[in-house]
């Protein structure tokens, strides 16, 4: 019965519906996967399928009406910094300097119990996502991408198992989210995190994951599964990588 | 030569926004008190004083030392008064914001006596506090710590919640996430509460100083109408009172320009 062990996440049978004047509205109807330590993950499905709401589950901020999840064999119910959050519209207090906004994950954590040992991690992080020289900057002075890599080194700070990536760079624009796939992955080289990307962006997903997840329309439930095996980094425009976009997109019914 | 002459042009043109902003506010001020000086001219009034006898009027009062008096025990009693409403409203209205019982316990209580118009506590104030300081001090309070209560409450209601969940997914105490995110993000809402608190306060400092006293602007006012119709002296203590109330406004924006809250006021 060692078997579920060997995943870091275990996801089984998890269904969500919302309840209005209106009646009830399926939105998740039985979700079923597994992840391996270290894999990246990606999950793209039409907008409006209930991509958001599996990923609020599966970080633990709402709870599934049937189903679990596990972390390492161990039952997931709660938020926790073991799994970090990255969404689309970011979550950088504005009030806080850049130094302070990476620090923040430690505030009392036993590691680095004093300041200048956090202040140091924080200005390594700074430094690996190219912030070095914006440590005491507000949020408000600095561009969308900078801002999404003030997420991104605050996340890795606090040193987490998983990341959870909601449409992460889709309110950049589009050079900059090219730009920000290649760092995410030159910074996920350097400390290797389990990974589930949310996305509809489907050559978001094959640039990135080891495996692509698709979503049915909603009630979602898991449509097909493709592996990606292209080596990094990997040609959107080669053969195999346009052989896998086709067979996903038509899985979406494009 | 191109470069200097550019320099030129840009400093007109610096210039010329300034003279822009400033220009059409000085007018209308300017036409307004040439309209009243020549109107009292016109009708040779006893009553009415022109422009002149208003400035020559506050300047005797500056000099024999009175004006500084009435305008210190103005600024006094709104400062203990707006001081202690925030000291009430602030804490009240986090809690009443962050415990959501506490809101429905007291909001309705307060929304009902936020619409009383601070004058109307003037006869209770009276018979509590007698004719004294501490009347005026009391009405202040009544005044502004109503809207500051109902403004840091909302300010809590109206935090984002991705910034919530952000702190709740790094697992911090409940104590951080009241210090680190929920008091710096309302801070903002705070500041505007104290701007119109602080315009409130000092609406009704001068509305009580009328009733009682013997001392403030609003007393001033009253004095200097009942002994001897000097309507320099009224219309000087209003100018005068447009002016500090203008000034009081322009210290609390101060607060905007904080680097911990800018990020609510741009865009």
């Amino acid at each position: 019965m060692s078997m579920p062990d060997k995943y870091k996440i275990a996801v089984d049978g998890v269904s969500k519906s919302f309840t209005s004047d209106k009646g009830t509205l399926p939105v998740i109807a039985g979700v079923s996967f597994r992840v391996a330590d270290g894999e990246f993950v990606a999950i793209v499905g039409p907008s409006g399928c209930g991509k958001s709401t599996l990923l609020n589950i599966l970080a633990g901020f709402e709870p599934p009406d049937t189903g679990s999840i596990t972390h390492d064999g161990l039952p997931h119910t709660q938020p926790s910094p073991k799994g970090i959050v990255i969404s689309q519209h970011g979550s950088v207090f504005p009030w806080l300097t850049v130094q302070q906004n990476l620090m923040f994950g430690l505030v009392g954590k036993a590691l680095g119990s004093n300041r200048k040992e956090k202040a140091a991690l924080a200005d390594h992080y700074a430094e690996m996502v190219g912030l070095k020289g914006f440590e005491s900057s507000y949020p408000h002075e600095l561009s969308g991408g900078m801002l999404k890599r003030v997420e991104i080194a605050r996340a890795f700070a606090v040193k987490p198992e998983i990341l959870y990536m909601d449409e992460p760079f889709s309110a950049l624009d589009a050079l900059m989210n090219l730009k920000m796939r290649n760092e995410l992955l030159r910074i996920l080289g350097e400390e290797r995190h389990t990974v589930l990307l949310i996305t509809h962006d489907v050559e978001e997903a094959i640039y990135m994951a080891d495996r692509i997840l698709v979503l049915s329309p909603r009630p979602a439930t898991i449509q097909a599964s493709f592996a990606v095996d292209l080596p990094h980094p990997r040609k959107l425009g080669g053969p195999e990588a346009q052989k896998l976009r086709e067979a996903i997109l038509r899985e979406l019914g494009l | 030569m191109a470069a200097a002459a550019f320099e030129n042009e840009r400093e007109s043109a610096l210039i010329g926004r300034m003279f822009g902003r400033v220009l059409p506010p000085l007018a209308v001020m300017a036409l307004l008190i040439g309209l009243w000086w020549w109107y009292v001219v016109k009708i040779e009034s006893p009553i009415y004083p022109t422009p002149l006898q208003v400035v020559t009027g506050a300047m005797e009062l500056a000099e024999d030392g009175t004006l500084w008096e009435h305008i210190s025990a103005s600024l006094l009693r709104v400062g203990i008064g707006f001081g202690l409403a925030m000291v009430v409203a602030i804490p009240l209205g986090l809690w009443m914001g962050w415990v959501a019982g506490a809101y429905r316990t007291l909001n309705p209580i307060f929304q009902m006596l936020r619409p009383i118009s601070p004058i109307a506590w003037i006869p209770l104030a009276i018979l509590w506090f007698g004719m004294d300081d501490i009347s005026p001090i009391f009405l202040i309070f009544i005044s502004s710590v109503f809207p500051m209560i109902v403004q840091t409450t909302n300010g809590v209601h109206t935090i984002e919640r991705r910034f919530l969940r952000a702190a709740a997914n790094f697992g911090v105490s409940r104590r951080v996430m009241f210090f680190r995110v929920v008091i710096p993000a309302v801070l903002p809402e705070i500041i505007v509460g104290m701007r119109i608190g602080l315009g409130v306060a000092w609406l009704v400092v001068v509305a009580a100083e009328m009733i009682a006293l013997h001392s403030g602007l609003g007393y001033l006012i009253m004095d200097s109408r009942n002994a001897g119709n000097r309507y320099d002296l009224v219309i000087a203590s209003m100018i005068l009172i447009g002016f500090i109330g203008l000034m009081l406004d322009g210290i609390t924006r101060l607060l905007e320009k904080l680097k911990t809250v800018r990020w609510r006021y741009i865009r």
